[in-house]
């Protein structure tokens, strides 16, 4: 049966350029940076140097503004908590776009708790956060705001530039998560004021475990994991050297081919969002235009998220939804399911059933899928429907010239 | 197909539910749960003689709410009032083989959707 992956939000495939690329330091040499007086010590010091500096080059950074972490998730609590720490006295205020991943949100936890106040700014339909809110909302004692570059359910690419440009006029750090974006859409730091920017190495066709955190010169941030000297202070561990290795290889391919990848994803966005178009009572989310290159997110009336991504899953396709019910299936009971707060967010209302689906596509995707996929969804929704009552509720209102 | 994150039984029953539809007239009625909290059940029941005669759903929801439907018609039918009312959701459950600890509230509702159409089939045939 065909597999179809419309699910690169959640994780890519390793190229295998990557994977070539990271093999000769899980075999050949597997030496420790810190230990570099002997051979096997300094290939591995050199490997990780040279991959700062690739990594530096996605974005337009410094080799030295480049710490490697574990990924995206440490990335975020070590900008939100590290920067906090370091605002100094009074500064105990935190602004941040009411969408930002569970690794931005659930790491203002502690810092609410520590009596920090939260500015949670709203977003528009489409997701956008609006320049003119952010200016109001910081203030002099702000130690940090965070709005990420685009948003992994809905699609939309936030106005960062903008931003970053009145955070910089307020004094105020700005940090973005760009785990979505990197290596999709161009993202340069010289162009964009931000101070701190997370990158994940697993959503740009690199291994999982990965991550990194741009730390503009000049911008302060305590560590979270205390031990050695690695990663200039900022982050303890050995390096993990082939992960940093096939992340660097990760992004001097994204660097030289995102433009290509951008153009036949936006073709195959195209085609999905035209063909989708056709199913009565769906609804696409997220901004129509500024948005993620084949990236295609909607939600339907009368049917269930869950029960679409089983339906579609069985069809060989596979993809991502933020309904509540396909939540967290290993959770112990049924508080631990959460609707998605980003569709909350946008408005999507909660009083009618929604099943919301994302479908994100990447570079190894063709026409063919998305036409399997076009071909299967619509059939799968009225099935659905055929069952739901509240479909019938509603076929017999429209009957009645409801 | 691969396992997913269901036994092979909800599988078998969410592909291919079990009595689904209406009852025209039917005997007794229930309707259970809410869209807003994902899952929603309609139960339609034919009652003779004192027996389940056939049963018959609608389900908005997930996976397991689908399967849970399907699975409780088809332990009913045929039972008699008292006998399907005493259906609990751990037999709705253990039918299918079990089911995520998340979604013990779907075999729930199907317990609840039978109560609640007998209820009505109580109400609309006093004595």
């Amino acid at each position: 049966m065909a597999k179809v992956f419309f699910d690169h939000i959640s994780t890519t495939p390793l190229d295998s350029r990557v994977f070539e690329a990271m093999k000769p330091y899980l075999l050949e040499w597997y030496g420790n940076p810190s230990s570099h007086i002997h051979d096997q010590g300094q290939a591995a010091l050199r490997a990780v140097d040279k991959a700062r500096s690739e990594v530096a080059a996605l974005i337009g950074a410094k080799p030295g503004e480049i710490v490697f972490t574990s990924g995206a998730t440490e990335s975020n609590n070590l900008a939100v908590l590290g920067t906090a720490e370091e605002a100094g006295n009074g500064k105990r205020h935190a602004v941040v776009s009411g969408i930002e991943h569970f690794s931005v949100m659930n790491a203002l936890i502690p810092l609410r708790n520590a009596g920090y106040e939260v500015t949670v700014l709203p977003v528009d339909r489409d997701g956008l956060v609006d320049p003119d809110a952010v200016r109001s909302a910081l203030r002099g004692d702000t130690a940090l705001l965070s709005v990420m570059h685009a948003n992994s359910e809905i699609g939309t690419i936030e106005p960062v530039a903008e931003i970053g440009r009145i955070a910089r006029e307020a004094g105020v750090p700005f940090h973005v998560d760009a785990t979505a974006s990197a290596g999709h859409i161009p993202l340069d730091v010289r162009e964009v004021p931000a101070d701190l920017v997370t990158l994940s190495s697993h959503n740009f066709y690199g291994p999982k475990g990965t991550g990194a955190l741009f730390v503009r010169e000049g911008t302060k941030v305590a560590p979270r994991v205390f031990g050695g000297f690695q990663e200039m202070g900022y982050r303890a561990g050995t390096e993990n050297v082939p992960g940093i290795v096939a992340m660097a290889a990760a992004a001097a391919i994204a660097s030289k081919e995102m433009g290509h990848w951008a153009d036949h994803l936006g073709r195959l966005g195209k085609m999905l969002w035209d063909g989708l178009s056709g199913i009565p009572l769906l609804h696409f989310t997220g901004h129509p235009t500024k948005r993620l290159p084949g990236h295609v997110s909607f939600w339907v009336e009368h049917a269930e998220g869950e029960s679409l991504l089983l339906f579609l899953n069985v069809k060989g396709i596979m993809a991502a939804s933020g309904s509540a019910c396909s939540s967290n299936l290993r959770g112990q009971d049924e508080e631990d399911l959460v609707a998605s707060p980003v569709l909350r967010a946008i408005g999507v209302p909660s009083d009618i059933c929604t099943g919301s689906i994302t479908f994100s596509l990447g570079k190894g995707n063709t026409e063919e899928e998305v036409r399997l996929a076009l071909d299967a969804l619509p059939r799968i929704v009225e099935r659905l429907r055929e069952m739901s009552p509240t479909y019938l509720d509603y076929q017999k209102r429209m009957s009645q010239g409801g | 197909m691969t396992a997913g994150p269901y036994s092979a039984k909800v599988m078998e029953h969410f592909m291919n539910p079990r009595n689904v539809g209406e009852i025209d007239g039917a005997d007794g009625v229930g309707e259970v749960g809410n869209p807003a909290c994902g899952d929603m059940m309609r139960l339609y029941l034919r009652i003779e003689e004192g027996r389940v005669k056939d049963a018959k759903f609608r389900t908005f929801g997930c996976g397991a709410a689908i399967a849970s439907s399907s699975m409780l018609t088809e332990m009913i039918k045929g039972k008699t009032v008292e006998e399907a009312r005493a259906v609990t959701n751990l037999q709705v459950a253990e039918a299918l083989d079990g089911l995520p600890a998340v979604k013990i509230h779907c075999s729930v509702m199907a317990e609840q959707a039978v109560k609640s159409a007998l209820d009505d089939y109580a109400k609309k045939h006093p004595g």
